[in-house]
């Protein structure tokens, strides 16, 4: 029995050395984009974990251990919010036993905190599908957004380690000046898509749209989370003529089989978008996520499919 | 500026309007007055979208100047910002007063930012906690008489067996938590059983700010043992327990008592927990020997578990753990088949030991469209002390008390579950336990296992409507008795209210 106590006093001081040996300002991201904005804006003074990637749903992530023990050695937890996260973002600031990172403190920052939300439901009825009560919380899909998510992110970085404060600042002005050049461009670019209706999976691109001018006119969910039933996808099929829309849009973690299918009946283009970064090749970083989702917008309204 | 100013007057404005409105409240005109709030809700809710768009005109202009002018960009992002956050504020001000009109229908989904509000009974709810309740059907067809199952070679608890046959409502669970204040946490779920009778089921606080990484639960909560029994019977994949949880640990164990937990400072998932138990729930039953006796402290039940995990990359992760549970029984009082309820008496002291582990595989780790959920556990248990009844073949209908020493009983369960397309899944799981004989001095009686393996098979399938509703059948080849016994279980589980996250 002695021995065994010894054995797990000793394991449990390497644990206590090998915890010492991260020193850095650790940040939990619970989605890819806020993890590159993160990586952007604290460049060599934070540590990065992101929770998610662009190919999982992130309405349906699971409370896996390595998230728990992530946040508890977080600094700043920073996600969307709006109840995006709400089936498993609650069992991990539990069980992380981390008072720095709960709801409140300074360490807990929701990037929808700073946006105004689109989409507010008006009937608070689970009868209508996963809806969020606050909004549409899927507001990465516009540069607009990130750029006042990335102010609000600096200014928090720097109240909470604020030796690093000047380079926080720096280096989202840097961005701020790069992604404002990138959007005068891709603007320029995505001028034939104003006014272009599209048909969409899931609820989810009212910012996409609002950014381009285009209008999001149908989903191909008959209610948010809901999969389509073959009747309501025929009722879908009359109805896309007279909605005039140009495409179906999906995100690169949705299955594309239903958009798929829906796009070969009506003849139009199924564009797939990355939705956040990683989310495809060529979405390596922020920039190139929106310069991406304009290039395969533009590719399906000139008739390619994506 | 100036919009932003008059904007911002013009919301003050109202708030002391609506303020001054209520003032005078009386019971004979709060119909009247409620509608005329509404109305006047109404129009400013117009006066509000306008505003909105006002705003978001504003913003696009700005942006379009901010691309304009680079050297500018700075500043201008800022008073996009501010000019964002000034009408959030508009927004939930606007809220505050919706809900107030609309005597807010769900106080379990509180917003963050909790609104300024104007009317006094609904600020009196405003710190409801959040309510969930579950439902959770079940209906049965059995080939055999669920009242003759037992497991040779163990006494059981009142929980284990199967469900009663025909249609039953099963357990409906109301659940409420919130935090206490900034210190505390508390939880109580309340458990309405199928023959009316309530029982209390996890009532704990939990102090949110312990140092050095502890977490405590202190009140009556399921034991952090094994990975099934901390978890809600109605989130298991199959619809009754596993053979090992039915004749260890009665199903689930919980009791009244202190944990304390610690999660170590690294990036893989470690945990080391441990309870001080009362003692009051089978296999334990110490309460009545505390009261009696000088030497028992109250301590009736204590626990120790390490549970690990981590990611093995984008795909998959898994837990595993080791628990330990000992227990302290005076005549803990069972069922024999074919006897007088209660004859079977046990005391002495039953150490259990668990392994567990569940490996969990998704394409890309997307668990929307199809996941794959290994699991398994395994039982040992030491036990020892005397037991007395009244069916000894070597005494029929006398009282009898010898004492034993079970020498290691054992059980285990695996399973798999796989959701081959969103909503739907399959799963199969197979389990057995087993008991030493112990020979002829102890013929005759419940904890007589002539060296029989008691064992499963089950597969189910469900269907999911939506994340708060779920329809499932279950098939079992149930050879606990000598005849196999086929069983088919209906379940039906929903939840309705506050959205409960799910534990992995």
């Amino acid at each position: 029995m002695k021995r065994m106590i010894l054995t797990l006093a000793s394991f449990g001081f390497a644990l206590f050395a090998s915890a010492q040996a991260h020193a850095a300002f650790n940040v939990f991201a619970c989605e890819p984009e806020w993890g590159a904005l993160t990586k952007v804006v604290g460049g060599n003074d934070v540590d990065v974990y992101t929770a998610t990637t662009a190919l999982q749903d992130p309405h349906q992530i699971q409370a896996r251990p390595a998230l728990i023990s992530r946040l508890r050695n977080a600094d700043l937890l920073f996600c969307t919010g709006a109840e995006l996260e709400i089936g498993w973002l609650p069992v991990l600031l539990r069980q992380a036993s981390n008072g720095k990172v709960q709801p409140g403190q300074p360490g807990y920052f929701e990037a929808t905190s700073v946006i105004n939300l689109l989409e507010k439901p008006t009937r608070l009825d689970r009868a209508e599908g996963d809806i969020h009560p606050a909004g549409n919380p899927h507001i990465q899909t516009d540069p607009r957004n990130m750029r006042m998510v990335a102010a609000a992110l600096a200014k928090r970085l720097a109240t909470l380690d604020p030796s690093h404060a000047a380079g926080y600042q720096q280096r989202e002005q840097a961005f701020d000046q790069a992604l404002g050049a990138a959007m005068t461009k891709m603007q320029a670019q995505a001028a034939p898509l104003k006014g272009v209706a599209f048909v969409s999976y899931h609820k989810a691109w009212i910012y996409l749209a609002n950014w381009l001018g285009m209008s999001e006119v149908a989903n191909i969910e008959p209610k948010p989370g809901v999969p389509p039933g073959s009747a309501y996808i025929a009722e879908l099929l009359d109805k896309i003529p007279s909605l005039k829309a140009k495409m179906i849009v999906y995100a690169a973690y949705e299955d594309p089989k239903p958009s798929q299918f829906v796009a070969d009946k009506s003849h139009l283009p199924a564009v797939m978008l990355p939705f956040t970064v990683g989310g495809d090749d060529a979405s390596k970083d922020i920039i190139g996520f929106y310069q991406d989702t304009v290039n395969r917008l533009l590719a399906a309204l000139g008739g390619k499919s994506g | 500026m100036l919009t932003q100013r008059i904007s911002r007057l013009s919301l003050a404005a109202s708030g002391v309007a609506l303020a001054l409105y209520s003032a005078p409240a009386n019971a004979d005109d709060i119909g009247d007055m409620r509608q005329e709030m509404q109305a006047m809700q109404r129009q400013y809710q117009a006066a509000l979208t306008k505003l909105q768009h006002d705003y978001e005109a504003k913003l696009q202009s700005m942006e379009k100047r901010l691309d304009a002018a680079e050297k500018k960009a700075t500043a201008a992002t800022q008073k996009a910002d501010d000019a964002q956050k000034a009408a959030a504020a508009a927004q939930t001000a606007s809220e505050a007063s919706t809900q107030t009109a609309a005597a807010a229908p769900a106080p379990a989904a509180a917003p963050e930012a909790t609104p300024a509000s104007t009317n006094a009974q609904s600020s009196a709810n405003a710190f409801n906690p959040a309510i969930g309740a579950v439902l959770d059907g079940k209906g049965m067809v059995s080939t055999h008489n669920p009242n003759t199952w037992r497991l040779p070679g163990f006494a059981l608890g009142n929980e284990a067996g199967p469900p009663p046959r025909g249609v039953s409502i099963g357990e409906s669970e109301i659940n409420l938590q919130a935090n206490v204040d900034q210190a505390l946490f508390a939880n109580l779920t309340i458990a309405f059983e199928n023959d009316n009778s309530v029982n209390i089921e996890e009532a704990f606080i939990q102090p949110t700010a312990l140092p050095w990484d502890f977490t405590a639960k202190i009140g009556r909560f399921f034991s952090g043992i094994g990975y099934l029994n901390e978890q809600h019977a109605h989130t298991w994949d199959f619809a009754d327990a596993p053979l090992p949880y039915q004749a260890f640990l009665n199903g689930q164990y919980g009791d009244d008592g202190i944990q304390l937990r610690w999660l170590a400072p690294t990036n893989m998932f470690v945990e080391l927990g441990g309870e001080a138990m009362r003692g009051a729930s089978f296999p334990a039953n110490s309460v009545q020997e505390s009261l009696s006796s000088n030497h028992n402290a109250g301590l009736g039940a204590w626990s120790a578990f390490l549970h690990i995990g981590d990611d093995i990359n984008d795909s998959s992760s898994y837990s595993a753990g080791i628990s330990y549970l000992g227990t302290r029984s005076s005549n803990r009082a069972t069922n024999p088949v074919g006897g007088p309820p209660g004859s079977d008496q046990f005391t002495g002291v039953d150490n259990t030991f668990i392994a567990d582990a569940v490996y969990k595989w998704a394409p890309n780790g997307n668990f929307a469209q199809s996941y794959v959920k290994l699991q398994g556990e395994a039982f040992l248990r030491k036990e020892s002390g005397a037991f007395t009844a009244l069916n000894f073949a070597s005494a029929p209908g006398v009282p009898t008390t010898r004492s034993f020493d079970a020498g290691l009983q054992s059980g285990f369960y695996a399973q798999a579950v796989y959701q081959f397309i969103p909503f739907w899944r399959v799963g199969v799981r197979y389990d057995q336990v087993h008991a030493p004989s112990l020979g002829a001095a102890f013929a005759g009686t419940t904890i007589d296992s002539r060296d029989l393996t008691p064992r499963r098979y089950s597969a189910m399938i469900d269907y999911s409507t939506s994340e708060f509703g779920r329809f499932r059948v279950q098939y079992n080849y149930d050879e606990a008795r000598p005849n196999p016994d086929n069983q088919v279980i209906f379940q039906y589980t929903v939840s309705l209210g506050a959205h409960g996250a799910h534990q992995y």
